[in-house]
């Protein structure tokens, strides 16, 4: 099966050779070829990441910014051109927009501690949705301890579609930030951010968005979205753990306060006072995650040889013929509805717990998530314990697709 | 078809138990309950215990998990019925060790019913399902108000 690519110059998206590209496809689990759908947890990484990361290591491995010998100035060349491929992809105006964080779950918590911490507001509160990541309400939870602010939710209805006439009203009563999902990992709901992003700002409120689900599956374009903080992890868009990006405009980037303390991050440091480095370093103390930075990049590089709308009409195929061959085997509710969805979809089988059922599909090869994926207030809402979630990368095919159905429906046939 | 671990795990012992779980009630007069959890998948257990003169009279319990968690609970119940204490806590310690592989021969003859809850010790993600209905139970017994937890 493939795509034609429409873009000139584009590899044509074959999902064979895409297949191919990714070493782990091969593996056999219990006896049975791998069939990987839980994306939506971590995706698998290309051999070109998995090579720029043992070429860094074997031929360029040194500290960055601090030593005049070649293998640091090789070294900080490589991170600088991984922090431009970032800007590029997803068409920031600024390199220095672009800040390393461990990840989603940090870049957030850096916004909250510094943005939610310095920034003056008439009104302190901080609006977020009722599907966030538990990542997109603790930090603020932490915030609103320190500062007194109050957390404001926009419901969801029984779909899993996010109330857009609750969300005018608490916009209307001001705020100091809106900090909301783009796609929900737990319902897979895409979120009308474009929509939300104009609205927000009509209220002169700065929108935080929680691109953890969303940039490995659509063009993100940062300066179209006009969002004032984008943030995403390597690890979800076949890059490595432990490496993610804050992108934040630089207007607002200036005026917030370090994160932080430590080295690379400072102008001048006096046992009376220090001063800070410019962006992007002011927000970067430590020696960073280089390597991870380089494999980023790469993952980065790999997707942007496709056209982006060829990866998300594949991918939607797959949630698509999913959710089809799902609603064949009754039985089976689907939790999240929303007519707009992506890359996931998540189910409970009555009568049947999904540990039960997680057990017997990796018995089958099947990885699939089960639990409350980090969200539980949205397992509170739908009042179920926990769902099973198979989640979608690129290198999935409708025959993976018809195996785990086959296996699920073996699996309820003995558990129910 | 079944691979031998997965039959090993899910016999049809637990599976009837997870679908009948015995003694699954609420209890009038309990002398000690404890609720208890995993908060990494949701399984959610209270025990509740009538102790008298040292002896278990009754345990009962509620709860909502996977098959393992709902099996094991209600399995416990009913080995414990009439048992000391000590007999709870031996047993307890016993399972454990059957669970991570690390019982001799005698110690899971010792368990009788229980061993049907060996295909565990294949499945380590599993095994705090097995244990989290007895952890509870310790606590009940030891009248822990706080909720105990398999983390």
């Amino acid at each position: 099966m493939s795509v034609a690519a429409n873009i000139p110059g584009c590899r044509e998206f074959n999902v064979d050779h895409v297949r191919a590209d990714f070493p782990i496809l091969g593996s056999m689990i219990h006896g049975r070829p791998l069939v990987y759908l839980d994306n939506a947890a971590t995706t698998q990484k290309p051999r070109s990441v998995i090579d720029a990361l043992v070429n860094y290591y074997e031929t360029s491995n040194a500290n960055i910014h601090r030593a005049v010998h070649q293998l640091s100035e090789r070294a900080t060349a490589m991170h600088d051109a991984a922090r431009e491929t970032i800007r590029r992809f997803i068409n920031a105006r600024h390199v220095e927009e672009i800040i390393f964080t461990r990840g989603t779950t940090e870049a957030i918590n850096l916004v909250a501690a510094t943005y939610g911490i310095s920034a003056s507001s008439s009104n302190n509160s901080i609006i977020i949705t009722a599907m966030e990541h538990h990542s997109n309400i603790v930090p603020w939870q932490l915030l609103a301890e320190r500062t007194g602010a109050t957390l404001k939710v926009i419901p969801i209805d029984k779909d899993g579609v996010l109330d857009l006439h609750a969300a005018a009203a608490l916009l209307a009563e001001g705020g100091k930030i809106l900090s909301i999902v783009h796609i929900s990992n737990a319902l897979g709901t895409v979120n009308p951010i474009n929509q939300l992003i104009q609205m927000a700002h009509q209220h002169n409120i700065p929108v935080l968005v929680d691109g953890a689900q969303s940039v490995q599956h659509m063009k993100i374009n940062v300066q179209e979205l006009d969002a004032d903080f984008f943030a995403f992890s390597g690890h979800k868009i076949y890059g490595p753990t432990g490496i993610g990006v804050l992108y934040g405009r630089r207007e607002i980037l200036n005026q917030m306060p370090p994160f932080n303390g430590g080295g690379d991050m400072i102008r001048t440091v006096t046992f009376e006072k220090s001063t800070w480095n410019d962006l992007p370093y002011k927000f970067e103390a430590g020696t960073p995650d280089i390597a991870g930075a380089i494999g980023l990049a790469a993952a980065l590089d790999y997707l942007s040889q496709f056209d982006m709308e060829a990866i998300a009409a594949h991918e939607h195929d797959l949630l698509t013929y999913a959710t089809n061959g799902l609603n064949a085997l009754g039985k089976i509710r689907i939790i999240g509805n929303a007519p707009e969805k992506s890359g996931a979809v998540s189910f409970v089988v009555d009568g049947v717990h999904p540990h039960d059922l997680g057990t017997f599909l990796d018995h089958d090869g099947i990885a699939i998530r089960t639990g409350h994926h980090c969200a539980q207030p949205v397992m509170d809402y739908f009042n179920i314990p926990a769902t099973a979630r198979a989640s979608f990368g690129l290198y999935n095919t409708r025959e993976e697709v018809e195996v785990f159905c086959q296996s699920l429906e073996r699996t309820i046939k003995i558990l129910s | 078809m079944m691979n031998a671990d997965l039959r090993d795990l899910y016999q049809e012992v637990i599976l009837d138990h997870s679908r009948k779980p015995r003694n699954f009630k609420p209890m009038s007069g309990a002398t000690g309950f404890a609720k208890g959890a995993n908060p990494l998948c949701g399984d959610e257990c209270t025990i509740f215990t009538s102790v008298k003169d040292d002896l278990l009279q009754d345990l009962t319990f509620l709860g909502k998990g996977c098959a393992i968690s709902q099996a094991s609970a209600s399995l416990m119940t009913q080995i414990l019925k009439g048992k000391s204490r000590q007999t709870a806590e031996h047993l307890f310690n016993l399972m454990k060790k059957m669970v991570r592989d690390e019982a001799t021969v005698s110690e899971i003859e010792e368990l009788g019913k229980l061993t049907v809850l060996a295909g565990v010790k294949n499945f380590p993600s599993r095994v705090k399902c097995a244990t989290l209905p007895w952890h509870t139970l310790m606590a009940a017994l030891e009248h822990k108000s706080e909720p105990v937890t398999t983390e």
